[in-house]
């Protein structure tokens, strides 16, 4: 099952490859990673997106929590919560696509962020399913780059992901 | 006060309570070595490998429980220590290792002898850290002596690049009295409701058995299992790495289990009703096939490391905390409830373990005058009256010391059980008789791997560490060979030595006595001689039965009850 993992860690040099180097030793698959500085600028938050049955993911927690440098671990799956991914995605616009490609983006709640004589360049949030429906909505318009950002997810509600008390 | 980084570093040692440094100086840690050069309280055992040296601070932590202290330099310095670090990682032993590095001016240059010591290290160490400014040395040492020693014990490495240690660069020093980390908060004291839980199974067993590991010896709790398997009456087995923590002379005393384990303690293991696993991990080496592991057992499981607990096997009762702690709540529980609640099954398993314990496993068949190994070990067992520190390298012979070498305290047992480290067992012999200078201290080894490290019988002779030595001499990789026997059809790849040196003039060389063994009649006589010289070291050399096998067995894939006997 895919999950997605919110990781509070010391912001210190190295300590992405703390936890990529994780992944790697053991075995596990990464399919995204996000991670920047938060409000307090101590902190890293580091979405990861990986899959496995409850057995390994129980394990990646476990093992995440492990390293020195991590704060706090929370499977986003525990709780409801809420998951966006940022796509940039730049599409052949020829004289017949040209409309169908702004109607899909429209449709789609996507913004065209640049355009060119024979392109467009599209702007679209959503979770990672929403995405993919975009992408196969556009059937055999030509894609010429896409780039994902990779998942990151909120808990829903009043409460944050905060650092434990000691 | 002011004082330099290199003195800083010394400073903190002291404050630590570091009374000795094996290391090996190098461009990047001359400062420190001046420091270090300059004062008589840290006394530094200079190595002639950096291997040794980690190795050395590894088996002086394993004896003493106190850290081990290493200082090698940059590049090579530091790669030469990863197999040392490594070793330490898998077993879970506090290390300091401190490592020299380039100028931060220069990281990332390729310069002279520049290694990403820190992007190297990071999968073999509990933590690591690069210390970029002479101020954070203090604080860095503080976390790095909290982190390696509490927990899950390991090796944490500090790098350390030489303009942070320049002498020229004075400052004021004041070492922290105590350091939390928010991010690192062990949990010592188990679950009152996970131990109640865990309680009433382990009373109403009727097929009991207490699985320890080396966690019970790291965690100092061996007089707490002692007592826990006592009051309850229940039949005990060891790990490789908790040989030790119950006395082996003990009637409750089953032997090692897993893949060179005793038949009695593996078929207790795989027919056992509740198994109570205490700080082990599930090892390969020790389960067999999972899918056939304990298939009757509900499993109570104690660790300080959440991360262990269902990793390899689920368990039905996880309690995580210090092994002492949760075993001196369990007491007291154990007692009101008036012990073991089942005395008639209990009765009834103790008479099929006598069944299973007439196998007699270890026994193993003379022949003439060839030494045979086991005989060698229990000899040497005898002789030291099974009160000697025993290390060992890794194959054959370390089998035959876990199994023939009855031990019968905690940290006796000295051995790279998790990474199986060949070269091991001298240079951690030596960190013991440093540590112990009184003690007996013997390395059971090889031909083959005592010459993995065997350059440390130079240092043995500078810093006078009188160790005994005895290889079992077989010409061949015995473990290899063993297996080459049993599963690829006799096919000797690249297992027999044929260019052996003169072990007896090597010693010699090195300042030491050399004795070579060739007739099982001439055993005792030779180690007699050999303990009786207290101040040298003596390398015996037992020119030991070729085709000794290890038994029992548990072939790969198979289960804890389907053994090779002999």
């Amino acid at each position: 099952m895919r999950h997605i993992i919110s990781i509070l860690m010391e912001n210190e040099a190295g300590a992405l490859s703390r936890v990529a180097g994780l992944f790697s030793a053991r075995g596990y698959n990464i399919e995204s990673l996000c991670v920047a500085p938060t409000v307090d600028e101590t902190l890293s938050r580091m979405t990861l997106v990986t899959r496995g049955d409850e057995q390994i993911i129980e394990q990646i927690i476990k093992q995440l929590n492990k390293l020195i440098d991590v704060v706090k671990v929370q499977d986003m799956a525990d709780a409801p919560h809420i998951e966006r991914e940022l796509m940039l995605i730049k599409v052949q616009a020829l004289d017949n696509s040209r409309n169908e490609v702004y109607r899909l983006a429209e449709i789609f709640r996507g913004q065209i962020i640049d355009v060119s004589e024979s392109s467009y360049t599209i702007q679209m949030v959503g979770p990672g399913h929403k995405l993919d429906a975009f992408l196969n909505a556009l059937g055999a318009i030509p894609v010429v780059e896409i780039v994902r950002s990779g998942a990151l997810g909120i808990a829903r509600g009043p409460r944050g992901m905060a650092v434990p008390e000691a | 006060m002011e004082l330099s980084g290199g003195q800083i570093l010394v400073e903190c040692l002291k404050a630590e309570g570091v009374d000795v440094v094996f290391g090996y100086p190098g461009g990047a840690v001359l400062h420190i070595y001046d420091a270090l050069f300059q004062q008589e309280q840290v006394k530094h055992v200079l190595v002639r490998h950096e291997q040794g040296a980690v190795h050395m601070a590894d088996g002086y932590a394993r004896a003493t429980g106190k850290p081990g202290v290493v200082l090698v330099t940059s590049g090579p310095g530091a790669t030469n220590a990863v197999t040392g670090i490594a070793t330490a990682h898998m077993d879970s032993i506090p290390l300091i290792v401190i490592t020299g590095q380039v100028p931060t001016t220069l990281i990332g240059n390729d310069a002279f002898q520049e290694v990403d010591n820190v992007g190297i290290t990071r999968p073999c160490v509990k933590h690591n850290f690069l210390v970029k400014d002479v101020r954070d040395i203090a604080i860095t040492m503080k976390k790095a002596f909290y982190i390696a020693t509490t927990g899950r014990p390991g090796p944490v490495v500090v790098d350390i690049p030489k303009d942070v240690t320049d002498p020229r660069v004075m400052i004021p020093f004041d070492y922290p009295a105590s350091v939390s980390l928010r991010s690192y908060h062990p949990t010592v004291k188990g679950h009152t409701g996970q131990i109640r839980k865990a309680i009433d199974l382990i009373i109403n067993a009727e097929r009991p058995i207490i699985y320890s590991g080396g966690g019970v010896i790291l965690g100092g709790a061996s007089s707490q299992l002692t007592r826990f398997a006592r009051l309850l009456n229940y039949p005990i087995t060891n790990t490789l790495m908790g040989l030790g923590a119950y006395p082996a002379s003990d009637r409750q005393f089953l032997g090692m289990l897993g893949m060179h384990g005793t038949y009695e303690a593996n078929m207790g293991m795989h027919h056992c009703d509740v198994l109570i696993a205490i700080g082990a991990r599930f090892d390969d080496r020790v389960t067999g096939n999972l899918a056939k592991f304990c298939p009757t057992a509900k499993i109570v499981h104690i660790d300080i490391d959440p991360a262990s607990i269902s990793k390899n096997v689920v368990v039905d009762v996880p309690i995580v905390g210090s092994i002492k702690s949760v075993l001196e709540d369990m007491l007291p529980l154990i007692e009101e409830a008036g012990g073991a609640k089942q005395p008639e099954a209990l009765t009834a398993w103790w008479a099929q373990i006598a069944q299973w314990r007439d196998m007699r496993c270890l026994d193993f068949k003379t022949n003439g005058d060839v030494i045979k190994p086991q005989y060698v070990v229990q000899k040497v067992w005898e002789i030291t009256q099974g009160d000697a520190y025993v290390t060992s390298d890794v194959g054959q012979h370390q089998m035959w010391a876990a199994q023939y070498y009855g031990f019968d305290k905690p940290n006796r047992w000295i051995n790279s059980g998790g990474l199986g480290t060949m070269g091991f067992g001298l240079p951690a012999a030596l960190g013991v008789k440093f540590a112990y200078p009184d003690e007996e201290v013997v390395c059971v080894t090889g031909e083959g791997s005592i010459q993995m490290c065997i350059q440390e019988l130079s240092t043995a002779l500078q810093y006078h560490l009188p160790v005994k030595v005895v290889s079992l001499n077989n010409r061949y990789l015995g473990m290899v060979r063993q297996w080459q026997e049993f599963f690829y059809s006799g096919r000797y790849a690249m297992s027999y030595m044929e260019a052996l040196p003169d072990f007896v003039k090597l010693a010699e060389s090195y300042g030491h006595v050399g004795m070579r063994i060739e007739k099982a009649s001439d055993v005792e006589g030779a180690l007699r001689e050999a303990f009786a010289m207290r101040d040298r070291l003596v390398f015996m050399d037992f020119q030991t039965d070729p085709t000794e096998n290890v038994y029992p067995m548990v072939p790969a894939g198979a289960g804890l009850n389907e053994m090779i006997l002999v």
